[in-house]
């Protein structure tokens, strides 16, 4: 007898993006461990190889891709199998004063941030790859949606523009039963926080004790909010955004 | 006329420096609202200034990397007292 388990991923083909670092790792080897067949899709060989590594089962695959890329993306798209879900998690973070972000410094961001994953779920859609039943999550950020950091315009902006989006396409693609929904993490301990060296390590360390939960997020505990939105666990859910963050914006 | 081509190079190395140091302190005595430009000098300890907080910290990051291609870190804040230290770590890591 099949031990119950609703938020299994058996049988189900997942592509996600953003594979090879942070989130998107954790994501894909989480995912492989509840029976999912992935598609991992990364910039970096070694690194989505690294994630392929760590994963359970077999069957998985990897595509060195860069989604900024529109000729990149439409071939990746092309290649694809029907898809019983999509995880769309990748990111670059910026700190910047608003007086010193020029147009340039946002287009770079809300490249990465916006347009791709905007662009890649749009290609989804056009190729039909998406199946009905389906479960797109996309990965926010409680900076630009629930709370506002100096420094933080152009991230938090770009997380805002993609927050709206998740509502426009579960709206529009509710009827197809495909589900879009997104994890809203806060401060999690991967490369991306530790990327700009403007903020201390002390400063970190003082941050983390604002937190209810006294400390920043691993990227497992995205991974298994992701999770659930994948599985038929959450059938009933759609264009909701689910926060993650140690109860920082429960303060 | 007889120039002492020398002294004159070390001169000219000199003035550059001093040219350097002093746009250098007009660049980060503009990111400042509330203390007078004029009030900012080498020796001038930013940290103790009123208005000092994390947001004189990332503007002076930008302001670097804007004016000078060079990514300051928190921690190079951190550890320089004057103004004219700063003018030195940026000037290391440009070298």
């Amino acid at each position: 007898m099949v031990p119950y388990n609703p938020f299994s991923l058996e049988g189900k083909t997942i592509l996600v993006v953003g594979a090879s670092s942070g989130i998107g790792q954790s994501t894909a080897i989480e995912c492989s461990k509840l029976g999912a067949r992935l598609i991992i899709i990364g910039r970096n060989v070694e690194r989505l190889n690294a994630t392929l590594s760590l994963m359970d089962g077999n069957g998985h695959s990897s595509i060195a891709c860069d989604i900024t890329n529109s000729e990149q993306l439409a071939s990746m798209v092309e290649t694809l199998p029907k898809l019983d879900g999509v995880v769309l998690s990748a990111g670059q973070s910026m700190t910047l004063p608003t007086v010193f972000s020029t147009r340039q410094k946002y287009d770079g961001v809300f490249d990465v941030n916006f347009f791709a994953p905007v662009e890649l779920m749009r290609s989804l859609c056009k190729s039909k790859k998406l199946q009905s039943p389906s479960s797109a999550v996309f990965v926010t950020s409680i900076a630009g949606t629930r709370r506002w950091m100096p420094g933080n315009a152009i991230y938090g902006s770009s997380k805002a523009a993609l927050d709206a989006m998740v509502h426009y396409f579960a709206i529009e693609l509710g009827h197809k039963q495909i589900r879009v929904n997104a994890v809203c993490p806060g401060m999690v301990e991967t490369p991306l926080i530790y990327s700009s060296g403007v903020i201390t390590k002390e400063q970190m360390e003082a941050d983390r004790k604002n937190y209810p939960l006294e400390r920043y997020g691993q990227p497992a505990d995205i991974a298994h909010a992701i999770i659930y939105l994948l599985s038929d666990a959450s059938s009933w859910v759609t264009g909701h955004s689910l926060v993650v963050d140690g109860g920082i914006t429960a303060k | 006329m007889y120039f002492n081509r020398i002294g004159n190079k070390n001169n000219l190395n000199k003035e550059i420096i001093t040219m350097e140091l002093d746009k250098f302190i007009a660049n980060f005595a503009e990111q400042l609202d509330d203390t007078d430009p004029a009030e900012i000098k080498a020796d001038t300890i930013f940290r103790q200034l009123d208005e000092w907080s994390s947001l004189s910290v990332m503007c002076t990051i930008a302001m670097v990397d804007a004016e000078y291609g060079v990514a300051l870190k928190g921690d190079d804040i951190n550890k320089a007292q004057t103004v004219e230290d700063l003018f030195n770590v940026v000037k290391s890591k440009k070298a």
